[in-house]
């Protein structure tokens, strides 16, 4: 066998290596030990996946190939270094939106090449193509409505108008006849270019009706999409690594899609659908817990001689806290109050942050060692056991009104069951209501004791407070 | 594209999905967000088509589309690749 027989077996094989360490990566990205060389091995078996492209026969434009391969690893790097750990969700929603650009861009580009071949085209290779700048041109949009909202350039707000879904079945027919059209005469370029304005209109309208705190939701979503797109277009170039890689993406999207809509109690389609946050919430709940409630309030002082005598204390991260960039503050007010010999837990919640798993990024840059971070489903049976558990920026996910009152929009959501501890410390600016626009009957408690101020600010003297105790 | 590679394109690609269901089900959360940065670079093998339909030499719609995307899939690749990674470094005991 010589060198140009060899080739062709020689990539696809170079190919079966890299699906295999996308598939070992990312089972070891299942464990904080492995995960740092999980990811890596995935990174090589990129590497060798677009080392194999490059030699394949019909690759010949190397210069320009290369160029294009260096701006976009400059820029990605330039990205990667830079962002903040708050904005890990924006700059997943970008990354997302870049994949499903280029997928799609692939499926258009295919089909240009094949048209002015003059080749015929299949109706598979052309229903294809339009899957390809459907899920792209979907992902695209709709990644950057996200980043958007995320970002605060859109409003967070569900943005919904008269007739918006009947519309959207309108828009999604429109695409579906002209699909039809499409298949008939793939020469008719206006019919093509519609169906590509369609998708990227279609993105959009996905996302807007979503309210800001479903983003997490959204944003696991559009990271299976991402992962379908390139699958898509794997169809399209025929092409087993694209598929194999984005049937991977598509699945670990779909799986965190589903935890998170299980944190929050909600189904995908209510998410999608429902523009929750936007006129519901304040009924049932505000209803409950009458204005003539009072809450406690304290001060840091007597917050400090609370948790400083206590044998345990629990802390629970809301995204407040990260908002306020005071992770480095309650690590700080921890490392103290271990010092003194009080055993200190974090509780994460599932929808701590704004995308799976965020918190405890934020928390590990702050040097937090993972192992005191624990998950609802650990922490809930060890409440009883808790002195004092401090609420730090959170509100929807320890609200009790989530297990006994149905008329509450939160009602059946799992919760930090911190109203079984001994007492409860929130730290927050007023009385503001969480995304779910409810009011808190925790806050309300006798239990409860509140101490209003900015996080960063009520930490950072909660913490000179214990050192003098 | 023929029908029978396009079975056999739905063989890889159904069974590659379950691979990922089986291989992601059990990470835990601490993990979620270095999972889906790292599962977000994986997606950028899009490249690799990407890389296809720009290879011919000269310029046309087409290899001009599919440049863009080159660079598209790379910033996904590169950016999301390195970003995991940064997080990663910070995960202690």
């Amino acid at each position: 066998m010589n060198w140009t027989e060899f080739l062709p077996t020689g990539i696809q094989l170079s190919y079966l290596v890299a699906a295999s360490l996308f598939i070992v990566g990312l089972k070891q990205l299942g464990s904080p030990a492995s995960a740092r060389r999980g990811n890596q091995l995935a990174a090589v078996g990129m590497l060798i996946a677009v080392v194999a492209t490059l030699l394949e026969q019909q690759v010949l434009n190397y210069t320009l190939i290369l160029a294009g391969v260096v701006i976009g690893s400059v820029i990605g790097a330039i990205a990667a270094y830079r962002v903040a750990m708050t904005a890990m969700p924006q700059m997943v929603g970008i990354f997302n939106g870049l994949g499903g650009a280029a997928s799609a861009l692939v499926a258009i580009a295919e089909f240009w090449r094949l048209l002015s071949l003059d080749l015929p085209l299949s109706t598979t290779a052309l229903i294809t193509i339009i899957l390809g700048i459907l899920i792209g041109g979907v992902t695209l949009t709709g990644s950057f409505v996200a980043f958007g909202k995320l970002q605060g350039i859109l409003p967070g707000a569900p943005l919904l108008f008269p007739l918006q879904q009947p519309l959207n079945a309108l828009l999604l027919v429109a695409f579906l006849v002209g699909s039809v059209f499409f298949c008939i005469d793939p020469s008719n370029l206006p019919v093509f270019l519609g169906l590509i304005v369609a998708s990227l209109i279609l993105g959009v309208a996905v996302v807007i009706p979503i309210g800001g705190g479903d983003m997490p939701v959204v944003i696991s979503l559009l990271n299976s999409y991402s992962g379908l797109a390139a699958a898509a277009a794997g169809f399209v170039v025929n092409n087993n690594m694209l598929i194999i890689a984005g049937a991977l993406v598509g699945a670990s999207g779909i799986i965190l899609t589903n935890i998170m809509c299980k944190a929050m109690n909600r189904s995908i389609f209510n998410v999608l659908f429902a523009g929750f946050g936007s006129e519901g919430g304040s009924g049932g709940g505000s209803a409950s817990v009458g204005t003539q409630q009072t809450v406690k309030s304290i001060d840091p002082e007597e917050g400090a001689m609370m948790l400083g005598y206590a044998r345990s204390v629990v802390i629970i991260p809301g995204y407040g806290m990260a908002v306020a960039q005071a992770q480095h503050t309650v690590k700080e007010l921890v490392d103290q109050l271990e010092s003194m010999g009080v055993e200190v837990k974090y509780a994460i919640h599932p929808v701590a942050g704004r995308m799976p798993g965020h918190m405890n990024v934020l928390l590990a840059e702050a040097n937090v060692p993972y192992p005191q971070l624990c998950d609802m489903d650990d922490i809930n049976p060890q409440f009883e056991q808790t002195d004092v558990a401090l609420i730090i920026g959170a509100n929807d996910v320890v609200n009790p009104a989530a297990r006994h009152d149905k008329s509450s929009p939160i009602y059946g959501m799992p919760i930090l069951e911190v109203d079984k501890a001994k007492h409860a410390i929130v730290i927050k600016r007023g009385m503001g209501t969480g995304f779910s626009g409810v009011q808190n009957e925790l806050f309300f408690q006798d239990k409860t004791l509140m101490l209003f101020g900015g996080a960063k600010d009520v930490v950072a003297k909660l913490t000179s407070e214990v050192k003098q105790l | 594209m023929t029908t029978a590679t396009l079975i056999t394109c739905l063989f890889v690609f159904v069974l590659a999905s379950f691979v990922g269901f089986e291989v992601i089900n059990k990470v835990p959360p601490t993990l979620h967000t270095p999972l889906m940065s790292g599962a977000n670079a994986i997606s950028g093998i899009a490249v690799l088509g990407a890389i296809l339909v720009s290879g011919a030499l000269g310029w046309n719609i087409s290899i001009a589309l599919g440049l863009i995307a080159v660079v598209l899939a790379t910033i996904n690749v590169v950016g999301g690749f390195l970003v995991t990674d940064r997080m990663l470094l910070m995960f202690k005991k």
